[in-house]
C-alpha cells in the first residue's frame, strides 16, 4: 500500500484503466500535457499518447456530446469538466442523450463505456462559480448513475467501478479533498460496488448519511457527539443514483432517528428524496424527524463561506435537536 | 501567427460577411440531362436503380404514412419530400460500415441501407417488434445492425456525437466514416458549433451533411442566419466544404463520394451544404401554408428532384415509364399491406417499461414495476389487455 492523496488516486484508476482497456480514452480540457487544471491526468499523455489523452476545445457541450459518440462506437471514454460549475452547458447532452441513449433505442445503441468526472463543492474559497454541488440535477434523471467518493481508497475504488460500469457515470469528486485527503492505497486494481452504502461506522442513537467531503465533517460531529454520550451510526451513502435504501432504512430501523447531511442548497436537494423514501420504509420506527443539515437557499458566496456550509457545529446541534425532540 | 506580406493592411479594412461565395456543384439540369462538361460521380445502372426504388419507395412511404397520421392511425410523421436526392444521394456514397448519425426526415438513408417496410411500420405503430422497444414518437427509428443510430427528438445533440463517434472509428483502424445529417435550423445549436470545432480540432473522419432546406418549421433561412448559408462556417473552423445542388442525385453522390474518400485518406472532417427545399411541411402537425406562396412551392416542384434522376434515367436506357408505374403500383400495395399488419400487433411487453433504463434492471425499477403490475390488476378493464403479450 502507498500513501496517496484523492488526485494521486484518481490519476492511478485512469491510468490503470488505460493500461487494461487500450479503447480508454481521457479528455478535456487542459488534461493533456499539463495534467488538468488540478492535475488528476498527470502523466497519462506521456504514458499513452496523444491519441489518448489529450485537449478539448473549451465547450462542455462539445466534449460530451464527442464523449457520448465515442461510448456509443464503444470505446471506453473518460471525460473531464473542469468544474462541476461548467457542467450545465453540458446538460443537454448528459440529460437527453447519456441517460437515454440505451432507453430510448430499446438497446441497440448505449454509451454505458461513459464516464463523466468533475471537480465539485466548496471550501476551497471559490466563490459560486468554484464551489457548487450540483448532483441533485442528475440524481433526477434516470439512466444516469451518480458516484461521490469521500476519500483516496474509495475514489480510486469507485472511479475504476465507474469506468468498467456498463451505464454511463457522473463521478463527483470533493475537490477540497483533493490534497487535504491522504490514505492508504492500494497500487494494484480493485474496485468498489456501486449502489451499495458503507456502514462506516456503527452506533446507536441516530444515523448519519452522507456523501463525499460532507463525511469528513459529519465524522467531526459525530466525536463531538460521542462526548456528550451520543453514539452515531455514520452512513457513507457513495452512490446517489440508483441509490442503497436498503442499508439506510436497516440503520434508521434499528436507530430510531436520521440526519442527512449535504453541501447543496436544501430546496429540491437529494436530502429531501432519501427523507421522503425512509419515512415511508421506517415511519414506525422514527422517534423524531428527519433532520435536514444542508448548503443555504443561496448561491454559493465567497466572503461568507463558513456561515453558509452545513459545517460540523451545525450537524451537531441537529444531531443533539433529534435526539432531545 | 504571421501575415504575409499581402495580407498586412495600415488602415482598416472589414472582411464581409457575404465575401466568401462558396460555388455549387450542379450535373444535372431540370430536364435531366447533364450540364455540358459536368463530370458524372461513380455510378453505374445497379447503383441508379437502387438509388431510384429507394427515393420512390421514400416518396410512397411519405405520401401513405402522411395519409394514416390524418387517419388517425399514427400520432405523427414527417416526410423527406423534396429533399430525397440530398439524402439517397450521400447515403448511396457510403459503405455499409459506416455510421449514419440522421437528425430526423432522413428515411430515404435507412431504406438504402436495408430497413425493410415492416420494421419502419413496427417503429410508427410502436408494437411489440419495434427495435426501439415502442419508446419514442414515429420516425424515430434506428438499427445497429445497419449502422443507423437511434434517432433523437432534440436538435442537432447528433452533431458532436457524430466527432465522437468517428473518433472512435479512426482509433480501431476501421476505414469508415460517421455521415451525420441535419437541417440549416439545427446549425443554429450549440451543439453544431461545439461538433464541428472539436471535429476539425480532432481530426475526425466525419461528414457533416446539411440539409438546407429552406425552412425550420415556419422560420424561413433569412432569419435563421445572416451569411451565404452554412457552408462558410465549414471553413471558419478549417474544414474541407462543399456546397452542392441538393436536388440533384449525381452531384449529392458525387460531393458525398469526394468528402468519404478525404475523410478516411486524410481523418479529416468534411463538411456538405445541400441547397434543397422542403416540399412537405415540417411535420403532420405543421401547415405551411400559413407561412409561405403556393408560387414559391410551385417553382420547386420544377425542380422535383426524383423526377429529374428519372429523366436521367430514362435517357440512359435504364428505366422505362412501364417499369416506374410498376414500381409505385408495388410499393403502394406493400406499404398499405405492412400497415394493416403492423397496426394489428400487440404493444411491448409490460417488461419493457424498466428495462434498458441501465443495463441491468434495479431494485427500485423492479418494485416499482410491481406495483404497476398490482395496481393494473385491480383495473382490468382500464389498462390495454393487449398489452404485454409477446407477438
Amino acid at each position: 500500500m502507498a500513501q496517496m492523496n484523492l488526485l494521486q488516486a484518481i490519476n492511478s484508476a485512469m491510468d490503470i484503466a488505460m493500461a487494461t482497456d487500450d479503447s480508454a480514452v481521457v479528455f478535456g480540457e487542459d488534461v493533456g500535457h499539463f495534467g488538468g487544471v488540478f492535475r488528476a491526468t498527470s502523466k497519462l499523455q506521456e504514458k499513452y499518447g496523444k491519441e489518448r489523452c489529450f485537449n478539448t476545445p473549451l465547450t462542455e457541450q462539445g466534449i460530451i456530446g464527442f464523449a457520448n459518440g465515442l461510448a456509443a462506437q464503444g470505446s471506453t471514454a473518460i471525460a473531464e469538466i473542469q468544474f462541476a460549475d461548467y457542467i450545465f452547458p453540458a446538460f443537454d447532452q448528459l440529460v437527453n442523450e447519456s441517460a437515454k441513449f440505451r432507453y430510448r433505442s430499446g438497446n441497440e445503441f448505449d454509451v454505458g463505456r461513459l464516464t463523466v468526472r468533475t471537480p465539485y463543492g466548496g471550501g476551497i474559497a471559490g466563490g459560486h462559480y468554484h464551489s457548487q454541488s450540483p448532483e441533485a440535477y442528475f440524481t433526477h434523471t434516470p439512466g444516469l448513475k451518480i458516484v461521490v467518493p469521500r476519500n483516496p481508497y474509495e475514489a480510486k475504488g469507485l472511479l475504476l467501478a465507474s469506468i468498467r460500469d456498463d451505464n454511463p457515470v457522473v463521478f463527483f469528486e470533493p475537490k477540497r479533498l483533493y490534497r487535504a485527503s491522504v490514505g492508504e492505497v492500494p497500487e494494484g486494481e480493485y474496485t468498489i460496488s456501486l449502489s451499495k452504502a458503507e456502514v462506516v461506522q456503527s452506533g446507536s442513537d441516530i444515523t448519519l448519511l452522507g456523501w463525499g467531503a460532507q463525511m469528513e465533517l459529519i465524522e467531526k460531529a459525530a466525536k463531538m457527539a460521542a462526548d456528550i454520550g451520543i453514539s452515531c451510526e455514520i452512513i457513507d451513502l457513495r452512490t446517489l443514483l440508483p441509490w442503497d435504501v436498503d442499508t439506510v432504512a436497516k440503520s434508521v430501523c434499528k436507530t430510531g432517528r436520521l440526519l442527512v447531511s449535504h453541501e447543496a442548497p436544501i430546496t429540491g436537494g437529494f436530502a429531501g428524496e432519501i427523507a421522503a423514501t425512509i419515512q415511508q420504509e421506517c415511519f414506525l420506527h422514527l422517534e423524531s424527524p428527519i433532520a435536514r443539515v444542508c448548503g443555504m437557499d443561496t448561491p454559493y458566496p465567497l466572503a461568507l463561506e463558513q456561515a453558509h456550509m452545513a459545517d460540523h457545529l451545525k450537524i451537531f446541534e441537529a444531531i443533539k435537536a433529534s435526539v432531545e425532540f | 501567427m504571421s501575415l504575409e506580406p499581402q495580407h498586412q493592411v495600415h488602415k482598416a479594412v472589414m472582411t464581409s460577411g457575404h465575401a466568401l461565395k462558396i460555388p455549387e456543384l450542379k450535373i444535372l439540369q431540370s430536364d435531366g440531362t447533364p450540364y455540358p462538361g459536368a463530370t458524372l460521380p461513380d455510378i453505374d445502372q445497379e447503383l441508379a436503380l437502387k438509388i431510384y426504388d429507394t427515393a420512390v419507395f421514400t416518396r410512397v412511404l411519405d405520401e401513405r404514412m402522411l395519409a394514416a397520421q390524418r387517419q388517425g392511425r399514427i400520432s405523427f410523421y414527417m416526410t423527406c419530400i423534396g429533399e430525397e436526392a440530398a439524402v439517397v444521394g450521400s447515403a448511396a456514397a457510403l459503405s455499409q460500415d459506416d455510421m449514419i448519425m440522421a437528425q430526423y426526415r432522413e428515411q430515404a438513408a435507412l431504406r438504402y441501407r436495408g430497413f425493410t417496410t415492416e420494421q419502419f411500420m413496427n417503429q410508427m405503430f410502436s408494437n411489440v417488434k419495434d427495435l426501439g422497444k415502442g419508446r419514442q414518437m414515429p420516425i424515430h427509428y434506428g438499427s445497429n445492425e445497419l449502422n443507423y443510430m437511434t434517432v433523437s427528438s432534440p436538435l442537432g445533440t447528433q452533431i458532436p456525437q457524430a466527432a465522437g463517434y468517428a473518433y472512435g472509428q479512426k482509433r480501431a483502424g476501421k476505414e469508415a466514416v460517421t455521415l451525420c445529417y441535419f437541417g440549416e435550423g439545427a446549425a443554429s445549436e450549440g451543439d453544431f458549433h461545439a461538433g464541428l470545432n472539436m471535429a476539425a480540432v480532432l481530426n475526425c473522419p466525419a461528414i457533416f451533411f446539411c440539409r438546407n432546406n429552406g425552412y425550420a418549421i415556419s422560420t424561413p433561412t433569412s432569419e435563421q442566419f445572416a451569411g451565404d448559408g452554412i457552408a462558410p462556417r465549414g471553413v471558419g473552423y478549417g474544414i474541407n466544404t462543399i456546397r452542392v445542388d441538393g436536388n440533384d442525385m449525381l452531384a449529392v453522390l458525387a460531393a458525398t463520394q469526394q468528402a468519404r474518400a478525404i475523410a478516411v485518406a486524410e481523418n479529416k472532417p468534411v463538411l456538405i451544404e445541400a441547397m434543397s427545399y422542403r416540399l412537405g411541411a415540417h411535420s403532420s402537425s405543421d401547415d405551411p401554408s400559413g407561412y409561405r406562396s403556393r408560387e414559391e412551392e410551385a417553382k420547386w416542384r420544377e425542380h422535383d428532384p426524383v423526377l429529374r434522376f428519372k429523366l436521367w434515367l430514362l435517357a440512359q436506357g435504364w428505366w422505362s415509364e412501364e417499369q416506374d408505374e410498376a414500381l409505385y403500383d408495388q410499393y403502394r400495395k406493400e406499404v398499405l399491406a405492412a400497415v394493416k399488419v403492423a397496426e394489428t400487433l400487440p404493444k411491448p411487453a409490460y417488461d419493457t417499461l424498466v428495462t434498458d433504463v441501465y443495463d441491468t434492471v434495479p431494485e427500485h425499477l423492479e418494485k416499482q414495476l410491481q406495483e404497476t403490475r398490482d395496481h393494473m390488476a385491480r383495473y382490468p378493464d382500464h389498462y390495454p389487455a393487449d398489452s404485454g403479450k409477446e407477438a
